[in-house]
């Protein structure tokens, strides 16, 4: 099973395998993961499940595209970035094992 | 036969399409929520021909209000349209139940598309982000104590005003770094908003003239700051901003309007309706007291339960289908929250009051989509920290008359709810 690694805005590390196909989000949450609400049940439309891709990443998990609704709703998030993600949009693969997303500090 | 049976079987009776929604006195008497099931149930996507407020589609199902609110392509906020509420600002006098209203020519970013929406919101969002909130927990911690502590204890005094009201002014003004002496002036500028005559105000004549005061006194708190050192308030932020800074004047006092309005007339809404459902919920209130760390998971459930905006308009650019029925170009489609937030089809036990619930976050009170309230979290903030300071403080806060309920059915919330405290 893929491994994802969330890390919170202060350091703590959590490892987690997350069967192929699910979301990031859903991951975070089935796993009590601090900092990922995702209020509107991972549907890409409230920007509560924002994480920052590892760069080295970002090519595998693919990047926002402007104007689609996920970077629209970035756009509005506290302390948005060129790595920033919806982690609901982010679908597990094994091409994904070793994955690493960072919690962003104002969302604890 | 019980009353509220009485009314079921009543409303029942009513041919579905003379159901008209958006009359506010149903949500002043507090029948509207068997309407709502009604509606949920045999006709979800509802057209009303003739309503209190014009034609207009109900959109009534947790799901089909997500899709409706999250196609802003689609469904356009803009007031050029209509804005966002059937009879509230930004609507069109000839179409609203506001006539004879003067057109002060506002426009706030919840009333716009992007781009422009997209701007002037990314401007506002950092005051209320959570980083910033971090360091206003303790001030509003420090006001809400002292709010409490004034209170008489076994004596009836009025929830709505003393606690409510009292606690999102302070805040509010907090925000707007607002003369703090004069910050009930907020509280009455945000009730005009929504006021018509005689409701909230006497006459078109009168409301014009205190919309006037209240763009003239901020017209004076933006002269003061619009060259002055950049502080953290809002307004400072809004003159500081190259996105806001020149922005034309009905438009700057528009979205302090919108931010008030935002700021005032929902928290306090939520504050009022937790003390209701908790007293109505005895189970409940147990609970809490026994177990104070489920304070974060009931106020999401409180939010759920109040629901302080019960709708948003939207109008369609395009034909779009919802929920199985085709809404033409033009035409006006609310989307009932307070109705979303009791389908059971998504929300385990909707009907009930359950402060543990499982998914309390899962509502739809704060919107969805581009124009989800920019102000949730601190929504929540001064929810979480009112209830941990009143259950410090009271065992109970008891509801010993009848509560008054807004005349809105965009506002639901309270005028008046009279309450006994009872000491730890």
């Amino acid at each position: 099973m893929p491994k994802v690694t969330y890390i919170e805005h202060n350091g703590t590390e959590h490892v987690v395998a997350v069967d192929s196909g699910t979301t990031c989000r859903d991951a975070a949450i089935d796993n009590d993961i601090p900092g990922i609400d995702g209020d509107c049940g991972g549907v890409c439309a409230c920007a509560t499940c924002h994480v920052y891709v590892d760069p080295a990443w970002l090519d595998k998990t693919g990047r926002t595209v402007a104007g689609e609704m996920e970077a629209e709703l970035l756009q509005f998030a506290e302390d948005f970035r060129e790595n920033s993600r919806l982690a609901c949009q982010i679908k597990v693969t094994e091409d994904l094992d070793g994955l690493v997303l960072r919690i962003p500090a104002g969302q604890h | 036969m019980p009353v509220k049976t009485m009314v079921k079987d009543e409303i029942n009776q009513i041919p579905l399409d003379e159901i008209d929604v958006s009359n506010p006195h149903l949500f002043q008497n507090d029948t509207i929520g068997e309407y709502f099931k009604r509606l949920r149930k045999e006709d979800p996507v509802h057209y009303c021909a003739n309503g209190h407020s014009g034609a207009y589609w109900s959109v009534t199902k947790f799901n089909d209000i997500m899709r409706v609110d999250t196609d802003h392509n689609a469904f356009s906020s803009d007031s050029a349209r209509g804005g966002i509420a059937l009879d509230g600002p930004g609507a069109r006098s000839e179409s609203s139940s506001r006539p004879g209203a003067p057109d002060m020519g506002l426009t706030m970013f919840i009333a716009m598309d992007p781009p422009k929406h997209d701007e002037q919101r990314k401007v506002v969002s950092p005051i209320v982000a959570p980083h910033n909130l971090e360091t206003l927990e303790p001030i509003i911690r420090e006001r809400a104590a002292a709010i409490l502590d004034s209170l008489p204890i076994g004596e009836e005094i009025d929830w709505v005003d003393r606690v409510s009201i009292e606690l999102t002014t302070m805040t509010l003004a907090t925000l707007f770094d607002f003369p703090w002496e004069e910050r009930r002036k907020l509280t009455r500028w945000s009730d005009m908003v929504t006021a018509t005559p005689g409701n909230g105000v006497d006459s078109w004549e009168q409301w014009q003239e205190e919309m006037t005061e209240c763009g003239m006194y901020f017209k004076g708190l933006w002269d003061q700051r619009v060259g002055g050192e950049q502080k953290h308030d809002l307004i400072s932020m809004l003159a500081g901003s190259p996105a806001t800074s020149n922005m034309p004047f009905p438009e700057f006092l528009g979205n302090l309007i919108l931010l008030i309005v935002g700021g005032n007339d929902t928290t306090r809404s939520s504050i009022s309706g937790g003390v209701l459902a908790l007293n109505e919920n005895p189970a409940e209130y147990v609970k809490l007291m026994n177990d104070p760390s489920l304070i974060p998971g009931m106020v999401s459930e409180i939010i759920r339960w109040q629901t302080p905006i019960a709708s948003m308009m939207r109008t369609a650019v395009c034909d779009a289908d919802v929920g199985g029925k085709t809404i033409r170009e033009g035409e006006k489609v609310v989307m009932w929250y307070l109705s979303g937030n009791r389908d059971s089809e998504v929300i385990e036990r909707a009907d009930e009051f359950l402060i543990d619930r499982k998914n309390p976050r899962q509502h739809l009170s704060f919107g969805f989509g581009i124009h989800r309230c920019v102000g949730n979290r601190i929504a929540e903030l001064q929810l979480r920290i009112i209830w941990e300071e009143i259950v410090k403080r009271f065992s109970k806060v008891e509801v010993v008359g009848k509560p008054v309920r807004s005349l809105s059915h965009i506002i639901h919330g309270f005028t008046k709810m009279p309450v006994k405290l009872h000491a730890r």
